[in-house]
């Protein structure tokens, strides 16, 4: 079926379009979902929402946007709004995975190549666990910039408005946990 | 121009983002450069940095090429909250 036509069926009310709309996008954002939210249960509840927040407001979709697009912008706010709600510990500090200066500004240790190129590393299941669970520890605020900006690939504006910060606020913490991942994979790939 | 002091490692990790996306001046992207050409251990962090971006856009979403369906038992539900 084609984008406009389910459009303007889901505007109708059809309930068969409905269901259209959640057997062609579901997947996708559970993927998402999962990707922000830890625990699988929490992830379900934000796609539900998702579904059930699209369908009520399919009115105000823009004609000329892409459904796909759009569900995703819903689906990451709903998961935020679901990890907010869990958030309970204050946040880790990230100045310990930042790297360090002498006064002079140079680097306190020195930095060296990795023994695996980032393709060897997607090539074994043990890497890419390895970079799953470093973003895992990563401090919340930072994991999600890094996540909406390099994995969601979502513009600087775009993440700084759905978060209500500024632009140069995203700036910093991608900077800072971009940095701060790289600190953990170190331990484990330097030379 | 050679007669300018050499950006310390501090102020090159600090431009990296902003190097990697094309948004440095003319001046601040030689002064870069400059300090990269001086300086390996720089080298290495950049090339690990450029390495941890893609190393985990592609660990996260390696698990998207799979194929999964979509719960079935998640479509039903949304569909009776949909009924009420």
């Amino acid at each position: 079926m084609e984008e406009a036509v389910l459009v303007s069926k889901l505007r109708a009310r059809d309930e068969k379009a409905f269901e259209t709309l959640l057997r062609l996008y579901m997947a996708q954002l559970l993927r998402v979902a999962r990707r922000f939210l830890k625990n699988e249960e929490d992830a379900r509840d934000a796609v539900q929402e998702t579904f059930v927040a699209a369908f009520r407001s399919i009115d105000r979709f823009k004609e000329g946007s892409k459904l796909s697009t759009w569900l995703h912008r819903i689906v990451v706010n709903a998961s935020l709004m679901k990890l907010r709600s869990r958030r309970r510990h204050p946040e880790e500090e990230i100045d310990a995975l930042l790297p360090r200066f002498a006064a002079d500004g140079h680097q306190v240790e020195d930095s060296v190549d990795w023994k695996m190129s980032a393709e060897d590393m997607v090539q074994r299941e043990e890497t890419r666990e390895l970079v799953r669970k470093s973003i895992d520890r990563l401090p919340e605020s930072y994991r999600v910039v890094l996540l909406m900006r390099d994995i969601e690939e979502m513009s600087t504006e775009e993440t700084a408005e759905v978060l209500g910060i500024t632009p140069t606020a995203v700036k910093v913490r991608l900077h800072r946990a971009r940095q701060a991942l790289r600190t953990v994979l170190d331990k484990e790939l330097r030379r | 121009m050679s007669a300018r002091p050499y950006i310390t490692c501090r102020e090159l990790i600090d431009f990296i983002a902003d190097y990697l996306e094309g948004a440095l001046t003319q001046r601040q992207a030689s002064d870069f450069t400059r300090h990269l050409g001086i300086c390996p251990s720089c080298r290495a962090y950049l090339a690990t940095y450029e390495v941890t971006i893609r190393a985990g856009k592609e660990a996260l979403r390696y698990d998207d090429s799979a194929n999964e369906d979509a719960p079935e038992d998640l479509i039903q539900a949304i569909l009776k909250i949909r009924d009420r």
